[in-house]
């Protein structure tokens, strides 16, 4: 993308995503905006410090459209470097620490980084990864640099480096509201990563949206433990600093009794989870102990939870208003269940987001009454703009709607709508596995699983799986005499995937159902 | 075998570590993303099995958990005297 250059002249006439920060810390410059690992940080600070960080990028070369991936944890780095590239112009990325390097190159390569942003600790990936992504100019890199090999990434800069600077205002604005903020990479049925392009109004949208019916407020305290590199995660920050709110940032939810802890002790008022989440602590036996009376909010979204675990979350939050929610990264949200429904409607995913509009169509792109299954439509400004590069892909998902010229999102999700207009989640038209919340395509795994020497053939599906969601399990076809173990195939996997992606069950097979034109039946495997 | 080798010969096994003999006894499992949520609950049901030691919910803290030697300085703290 080759923008000319475009300076805003005159005073903020629409907002941008990051003048949700900057408003902020106009107006509460001494709140703590963000805690995180002992850390607390100031709205002034860390607008001052996403400025300077702008500036840095602006020196390295980056201009209004370019894109920066910020491969990083949830970190204070992490939220500098995502409203920096804002304040830049420029595109963001975020992307998961857990991704391994060949993904990592991929992504870099496939959205034309030129600046990757990232923490020493995560060197041996990202080292791997910059030098096949001939894209970059610049690396900066946060934290202790001793074991990181400097010469061997583009541009190697320091974040402290990068930071000292005299610089404390922001650089000139060169976007409007329909320029692309970010760009969030998620698995899709092909198993390619796609990069979901976000334009500003897009993300200012969802975020007054869903802050509206969550209620928020500024005095609110909300506790993230989901990744930055998740829209749920990257949400909670936006929400938080639009109404000048708090952000407690976890680095994850894997030490439970560290995440409750700091509930009690923030004062958390607001606690976004996805049900592996929930089935964690519900395995707790000493909840009691805690006084969780502060928080307000309890939400829950990627997949549906169990009547069991919305017992369980109202039990143990007990002044909390309970919110399940469901969505898809390419729209932000699509539905909510007011909590006042919850007990005539469990099931359902509830009603359209405030200023959003769904119905449900059949194979010929019909509409379908009441009770009847078809594919969910989605219209309203947070429909994305596109994926990245891919303008098949984006045919496929945006098409015709009423409006000369708009596009709305045919979401490829199969619904149905009871008598009251409440929506149902039935199944995907593809047959992408939910496993903790997160997204995963079988032929990557089973690509990864064909890698492994001695493995000839290979399906995957999801289970169900009480903690998980739906739990990975892998049919395997041995060459014949090769001697591979269940546990060497899940460590061969370890090394090329994700962690949620690594096979939880797998089973040694001799042959493996085929559909008519020799695709794998996935629907026979169980 | 020794705590810290049992430790390091179940982690090595059952979780990718790009290169063992770098994974140093006070690293941190999380940040060299070793361990993640779901790593952790199999380590706790190692802990249980192999030590049998009961962790508590309050454990579950990274202070006990998150490098090799805080794994061993744990399980002796779990373990009776005499053992």
């Amino acid at each position: 993308m080759n923008l000319p250059a475009a300076v805003q002249r005159h005073p903020i006439a629409v907002p941008q995503l990051h003048d949700y920060l900057e408003q902020s810390a106009q107006r509460l410059p001494d709140k703590i905006a963000l805690v995180c690992q002992q850390r607390r940080v100031t709205y002034a600070d860390l607008d001052r410090d996403g400025n300077r960080f702008a500036h840095a990028l602006v020196r390295v070369g980056v201009s209004r459209g370019d894109r920066v991936v910020v491969f990083g944890e949830n970190s204070i780095e992490t939220a500098i470097a995502f409203w920096g590239v804002l304040k830049a112009s420029a595109i963001v990325s975020i992307i998961s620490p857990l991704t391994r390097p060949d993904k990592l190159a991929h992504m870099l390569r496939d959205c034309g980084a030129s600046v990757l942003v990232s923490e020493s600790h995560l060197a041996r990936v990202f080292t791997e990864a910059a030098a096949q992504a001939p894209s970059l100019r610049a690396t900066v890199v946060s934290g202790p640099l001793g074991k990181v090999d400097l010469p061997a990434l583009p541009g190697p800069i320091s974040w402290d480096d990068a930071l000292d600077l005299s610089e404390t205002g922001p650089p000139p604005r060169r976007n409007t509201d329909i320029d692309l903020a970010t760009i969030i990479y998620t698995s899709g049925s092909t198993g390619d990563p796609k990069g979901i392009m976000l334009s500003h109004r897009n993300m200012l949208t969802a975020a007054a949206s869903i802050s509206t019916y969550l209620g928020n407020v500024e005095d609110d305290v909300v506790l993230c433990g989901l990744p930055l590199s998740f829209d749920y995660g990257l949400y909670q920050m936006i929400m938080a600093f639009r109404m000048g709110a708090r952000l407690i940032l976890e680095r994850s939810f894997a030490y439970p009794a560290q995440i409750l802890n700091t509930l009690v002790r923030e004062r958390v008022t607001g606690f976004p989870g996805v049900p592996t989440v929930f089935a964690m602590l519900a395995e707790l036996k000493n909840l009691s102990d805690y006084d969780f009376s502060s928080v307000r909010y309890v939400t829950n979204t990627a997949a549906a939870l169990s009547m069991k675990h919305i017992d369980f979350i109202r039990q143990t939050f007990a002044s909390a208003r309970v919110f399940s929610m469901y969505g898809l990264t390419e729209c932000k949200r699509c539905t909510y269940l007011p909590p006042e429904d919850i007990d005539r409607k469990p099931l359902s995913v509830g009603i359209a987001i405030p200023n959003t509009e769904l119905w449900l169509v059949d194979d010929q792109d019909r509409r379908v009454g009441p009770d009847q299954t078809g594919q969910l439509v989605i219209r309203g400004a947070t429909v994305m703009v596109g994926y990245w590069g891919k303008p098949e892909a984006t045919a496929r998902k945006l098409r015709p709607g009423p409006l000369p010229g708009e596009l709305v999102l045919y979401t490829g999700d199969l619904c149905r709508l009871d008598q009251d207009g409440y929506l149902y989640f039935v199944g995907r038209m593809d047959e992408v596995i939910k496993s903790r919340g997160e997204k995963v395509a079988p032929e990557e795994v089973e690509r990864a699983l064909m890698k492994i020497p001695g493995v000839r053939e290979a399906g995957v599906v999801g289970v169900p799986d009480p903690v998980l969601g739906q739990a990975i399990k892998a049919f395997v076809i041995l060459d014949q005499g090769a001697d591979v173990t269940e546990q060497a195939i899940r460590l061969a996997c370890q090394a090329r995937l994700e962690p949620f992606m690594v096979p939880k069950h797998v089973v040694f097979v001799t042959a493996l159902p085929r559909t008519t034109n020799g695709k794998i039946a996935r629907a026979e495997l169980s | 075998m020794g705590t810290e080798s049992i430790f390091r010969t179940f982690i090595t096994a059952n979780f990718y570590v790009a290169d063992p003999a770098a994974l140093a006894d006070d690293d941190s499992l999380l940040d060299a993303g070793i361990i993640d949520s779901t790593g952790v609950l199999d380590l706790i049901g190692f802990i249980e099995q192999q030590f049998g030691v009961t962790v508590a919910d309050d454990d579950l803290v990274p202070e006990n958990l998150d490098s090799i030697a805080r794994l061993v300085a744990f399980v002796e703290r779990k373990l009776p005297a005499t053992a």
